[in-house]
């Protein structure tokens, strides 16, 4: 039976990331664990992240942080919001932290422009670059739920862009991983495809 | 195109049951409210609002049940108010599944509260709600009130939204006590004002009476999105027959 961990390091909800998930599985079993023999027993990884950049890297204790990045390596990965931002190379929210550096790309604060509102909160347009198979059954354009204040403006990984204020990467994707600024678990429909695609997902 | 204006039908709880009032009395009950939410995630809602409008202890453990029960089967943002008095408060209510809490009377008389709510779980998820009443000074001026528009604090309502944004607030949820619960429409002066203050997305709330209001806030006030109760709640409109109104005035709205 397939083993799917969401990774619980003490940081945000993971109460709609699990339920989301078990809404859409069929055999697959969904955990959430920050247990080091469970992460690796696990065939595949959701990697979840709310609130400052800066505490959710300092609730990942060195352990956690060593086999996190090595079991992301291999099996197939989803990284969500400042999950997906901690994989990249850096942010500049809280003066500067440095990413985990997995995939290509640096964070930055959304200009408050005009009328752009700060946090970039609601829905929004996720135009595809590329296919990607997690977006199977999802028409180009779909929108989904967004709350964040930070983001990725560009990337060699980028794999949609979505428009506030100006163009900002809202998913990327590199081999095994596939990580999205937005939130599948909020996004009704097309967060629920979003998830049966990843559980069938196979590399 | 940026994000689009989101249309947030409003969940006012009391014991468990949906209820709406008339300036906040005279309470009318509306149905269940897991029932209702699922009804509005069909019919296209962009978030839900909870309000648990009596908030004592004793009733506390059918809210964090409720919150629950809602997130476990609508996958749309949820936000939760009414009580939030301490961080324990906010915890609880996110582990039971809530995306956004907002906070109101606490906020007003202990405003690092909102600091120190934002600094440990992220403004994205710290909604301060403002009730605004018209000050006696001038038409063009409001003051902010609390528990429920009994108690006048005599804080401008400009000036607070402001310090609350530099406080860490993601989001504010401003109600015209003037016209709660009237059907007159927003008081969209006053959502204009405020929304051109700040940085962070206002929700306009009190006084929707027709579809033309909810147009009116996002044209007229400048609202990022906006909430309402009682037309959806007994059925005078649908969310989806509100988009739709939304959409062919020119609105950017998610279908």
């Amino acid at each position: 039976m397939t083993q799917v961990v969401v990774i619980d390091y003490g940081m945000g909800n993971l109460h709609s990331v699990s339920k989301a998930l078990e809404t859409v599985a069929d055999s697959e079993k969904i955990i959430i664990s920050s247990d080091l023999g469970v992460i690796k027993a696990s065939d595949k990884i959701v990697f979840p992240g709310v609130g400052a950049i800066k505490d959710c890297m300092a609730a990942f204790s060195e352990d956690l942080k060593e086999t996190v990045l090595e079991e992301i390596g291999k099996k197939p990965t989803l990284a969500i919001c400042v999950g997906m931002q901690m994989l990249l190379e850096s942010s500049e929210e809280n003066e500067g932290v440095n990413g985990l550096n997995i995939l290509d790309g640096k964070v930055t604060k959304i200009k408050s422009l005009d009328k752009i509102k700060v946090p970039h909160m609601g829905w929004n347009k996720v135009k595809f670059l590329k296919d990607h198979f997690l977006f199977k059954n999802i028409p180009d354009s779909s929108f989904f739920y967004f709350v964040h204040s930070y983001c990725c403006l560009s990337s060699e990984d980028a794999l949609t862009e979505t428009e506030h204020g100006e163009n900002f990467i809202s998913s990327l994707a590199k081999d095994n991983i596939f990580a999205v600024q937005f939130h599948p678990e909020k996004s009704q429909t097309v967060g629920l495809d979003l998830y049966k695609n990843f559980l069938d997902w196979s590399i | 195109m940026s994000v689009a204006k989101r249309i947030i039908p409003c969940l006012d709880v009391d014991k468990g049951r949906v209820v709406k009032g008339v300036n906040f009395l005279n309470i009318r009950d509306a149905g269940d409210p897991v029932e209702i939410a699922k009804r509005y995630d069909k019919e296209g809602a962009d978030e839900i609002t909870m309000l648990d409008i009596t908030a004592s202890h004793e009733t506390r453990d059918t809210t964090y049940k409720t919150v629950e029960s809602i997130a476990s089967q609508v996958f749309m943002p949820l936000t939760v108010g009414g009580g939030v008095r301490t961080i324990e408060d906010i915890k609880k209510l996110l582990r039971s599944g809530a995306d956004k809490v907002s906070i109101n009377t606490s906020a007003v008389e202990n405003p690092d509260f909102v600091k120190e709510a934002a600094d440990k779980f992220g403004s994205q998820c710290i909604v301060v709600a403002v009730d605004a009443k018209s000050s006696n000074i001038d038409e063009e001026s409001w003051e902010v009130v609390t528990y429920g528009g009994r108690n006048r604090t005599g804080i401008d309502v400009l000036e607070w939204t402001q310090q609350i944004t530099e406080y860490g607030a993601g989001e504010i949820l401003l109600t015209s006590m003037d016209r709660d619960g009237t059907k007159a429409g927003f008081d969209n002066s006053l959502v204009s004002k405020v929304s051109s203050g700040i940085s962070i997305p206002v929700i306009a709330s009190g006084g929707v009476g027709n579809l033309d209001h909810l147009i009116d806030g996002i044209k007229i006030g400048g609202a990022e999105a906006v909430l309402a109760a009682s037309i959806f709640h007994f059925s005078e409109f649908s969310i989806k027959e509100a988009k739709e109104a939304m959409r062919a005035s020119g609105i950017n709205i998610r279908f």
